[in-house]
């Protein structure tokens, strides 16, 4: 297991190398910082727009690969260079990961969990009315593209605010300013808070929900017609503890691998949640960085991304070597 | 042909799919010929103005005929979907056969290909690219093919792997026929259905990416439009004047339902387990597609090829 495991690390290890070189190279010839800055008011002059962008490795004068050299030899560092405004690319990038965790954590924890009940249900009450709806439910909503749900959400909370009166969801930026300012001080802050995570929340959640419920509905049909549920049964247990104990454990082994690539993926595929309702996030981020011509910070989402995306491979890994005996064997 | 397929589960979905698609292709095509404006037609006497019968879905700010650009829209969408999809599932074809018929090195050197586009953040590449390589549509065809044959790729490779040692194929071999010829004639037609649905569903995934890109205006650029460009237009302001995004969001869902009905029935039609056995083949089939679908992590592949191949 040691082995197997150290083999697919150092694989890995070498394909973040290669996916945030590839990314940088591809940035650095493509995106243009140089216009970016001329366009500024009032205008620079050539010699110090020269300047601001050697100072930032940005310059296009200067060969790409000693650019990438300068770059490389920051990142084997810990330093991601800097940002189009001067900022530490580091710090910023820590900041908005935060910033996308607290976005995420809640609609991937909530999408997931009842998407894997409804599959799970759907599965056992296979071809009955709970079925059909779940599955085609799930259809529905995994046609709609994120940026459509988002705003028939929004459509749908601003008819409920002016139905009850209230300012029940709140869906511009992370919190209101001078919200903490209140009688209650912190309690006020904190519910400000929530009513700003109650849209984008279930936004995520809804998408991670039907695409585990599809999953889920899958892999239990598979389980539901298996010798040790039929043991199980013989045994004497009811169906529901049957069904529950041992089928829906024995179906969630495989799940750990969606759970832990979908959420590596997520935290850039945010980026029209972030966009859409306004928080500073990675995927917000990536998406403004595009647009700038901010090599450096492009190359750092890239960077983030595909570490993000493989250690929720190692994750899940450990995570199968863990709960299903037989890799263990396997894999030596 | 048809006697076989009586009876077969998904069957309803695919036909439902195929005819919601056909309609959907008429509107995007022949709507334009009876619409009164064309899609860069500009309104002086009509700015933000509601659906009514001048103009069936209202206008834009600048004074365009929302009607006319949507179906501009539809069009674009859907033939960036078709091709891109024909794109992608040929070139999963081809690296996937060769890398399993021949296996030794091609087949690692092709692997460790597919292993780091699938680590390469495909939207960054895209979004990076596409304005660097002049931002034309056919610019992004090629861009999206490139970014989604991989985990495909993966799958037939396993399955020309298993195949590759099949009585059928080993006496085309002894025979002397050619590698090409084999792969063309003794293996690919058994890999047809995957095929067939993978390409289906790539339409869906396509389309959801373009409009996707275009939205962050990363794809479809103005003056040409998608529906992506359409929807990213009424940003803001899809609240109050929601006929901005009403049709073009609702059309672009129904689209992607469309090709996800029919690539979904096809692909419990096309399953010649389905129809032999029960509910665990399906079950298993259903998991296979779908895995291979989420799956774009490096490694993920294995389990839907064991899966099929099985």
């Amino acid at each position: 297991m040691a082995g197997f495991l150290l083999r697919r690390l150092a694989n890995y290890a070498v394909l973040v190398v290669l996916a945030a070189s590839l990314a940088y190279v591809l940035a650095a010839c493509a995106l243009n910082p140089r216009a970016n800055l001329m366009d500024r008011s009032p205008r620079p002059s050539a010699a110090v727009v020269d300047a601001e962008l050697t100072r930032l490795n940005l310059n296009d004068r200067t060969p790409l690969p000693r650019r990438y050299l300068t770059w490389a030899d920051g990142v084997l560092h810990g330093d991601f260079g800097h940002t189009w405004e001067g900022e530490s690319v580091n710090g910023e990038m820590w900041r908005r990961a935060w910033v996308s965790l607290r976005l995420l954590l809640g609609g991937a924890v909530l999408g997931g969990v009842f998407g894997v009940l409804l599959g799970a249900y759907a599965a056992v009450r296979r071809d009955r009315f709970p079925d059909r709806a779940a599955t085609y439910g799930a259809y529905l909503l995994l046609s709609v593209p994120v940026f459509v749900l988002a705003v028939l959400l929004q459509y749908a909370a601003e008819r409920v605010n002016a139905m009850t009166g209230t300012q029940l969801f709140a869906w511009v930026g992370e919190s209101t300013p001078g919200a903490g300012d209140g009688t209650f001080g912190g309690l006020d802050a904190l519910a400000d808070r929530a009513r700003h995570l109650l849209l984008p929340t279930l936004t995520i959640a809804f998408g991670q929900a039907a695409l585990y419920a599809r999953y889920q509905r899958g892999l239990m049909l598979d389980v539901l017609g298996a010798d040790f549920v039929r043991t199980a049964r013989a045994k004497g247990l009811t169906r529901r503890a049957a069904l529950l104990k041992h089928g829906l454990r024995t179906a969630l082994i495989p799940m750990t691998t969606y759970f832990s690539y979908t959420f590596g993926m997520l935290l850039l595929g945010s980026m029209f949640t972030e966009k859409i309702f306004g928080w500073h996030g990675m995927g917000e981020w990536l998406v403004d960085s595009i647009s700038r011509g901010d090599v450096n910070v492009v190359a750092a989402t890239a960077c983030f991304a595909a570490v993000t995306v493989l250690l929720a491979g190692v994750f899940s890994d450990v995570l199968y070597g863990i709960l299903d005996p037989r890799v263990r064997t396997r894999t030596r | 042909m048809t006697g076989a397929m009586r009876g077969r589960p998904g069957r309803g979905r695919a036909i439902a799919g195929a005819f919601l698609l056909v309609l959907l292709f008429l509107l995007a095509f022949a709507g334009p010929l009876v619409s009164p404006w064309g899609w860069d037609d500009i309104d002086f006497t009509a700015f933000l103005s509601p659906p009514s019968a001048r103009h069936w879905f209202g206008t834009t700010q600048s004074g365009r005929d929302v009607f006319a650009l949507t179906l501009r829209g539809m069009q674009k969408s859907l033939i960036i979907g078709l091709s891109v999809a024909v794109l992608s599932t040929g070139l999963a074809a081809v690296v996937g056969t060769v890398a399993g018929y021949f296996g030794g090195w091609a087949d690692r050197a092709l692997m460790w290909g597919v292993d780091l586009l699938l680590v390469l953040p495909s939207f960054l590449v895209m979004a990076v690219l596409s304005p660097a390589l002049g931002g034309g549509w056919q610019a992004l065809v090629a861009l999206l093919a490139a970014f989604l044959w991989m985990v495909t790729a993966r799958m037939v490779r396993g399955m020309t792997v298993s195949l590759r040692e099949r009585e059928w194929v080993l006496a085309a071999r002894f025979l002397g026929v050619g590698a090409t010829r084999t792969i063309v004639r003794h293996v690919l037609p058994h890999l047809a259905s995957l095929l067939l649905v993978d390409a289906a569903v790539n339409v869906s995934v396509a389309i959801l990416a373009e409009s996707g890109l275009s939205y962050f205006g990363f794809g479809v650029r103005p003056p040409d439009t998608s529906l992506g460009t359409v929807i990213a237009e009424s940003r803001g302001a899809a609240t109050v004047f929601p006929w901005l995004f009403g049709f073009a969001a609702g059309l672009l869902v129904l689209i992607v339902l469309a090709v996800n009905l029919l690539a979904d029935g096809l692909r419990d039609v096309l399953d010649p387990q389905l129809a032999a056995s029960g509910p665990s083949a399906e079950a298993e089939a259903e998991v296979t597609a779908d895995g291979a679908r989420a799956g774009s992590g490096a490694g993920s592949g294995e389990p839907a090829v064991e899966g099929s191949a099985g």
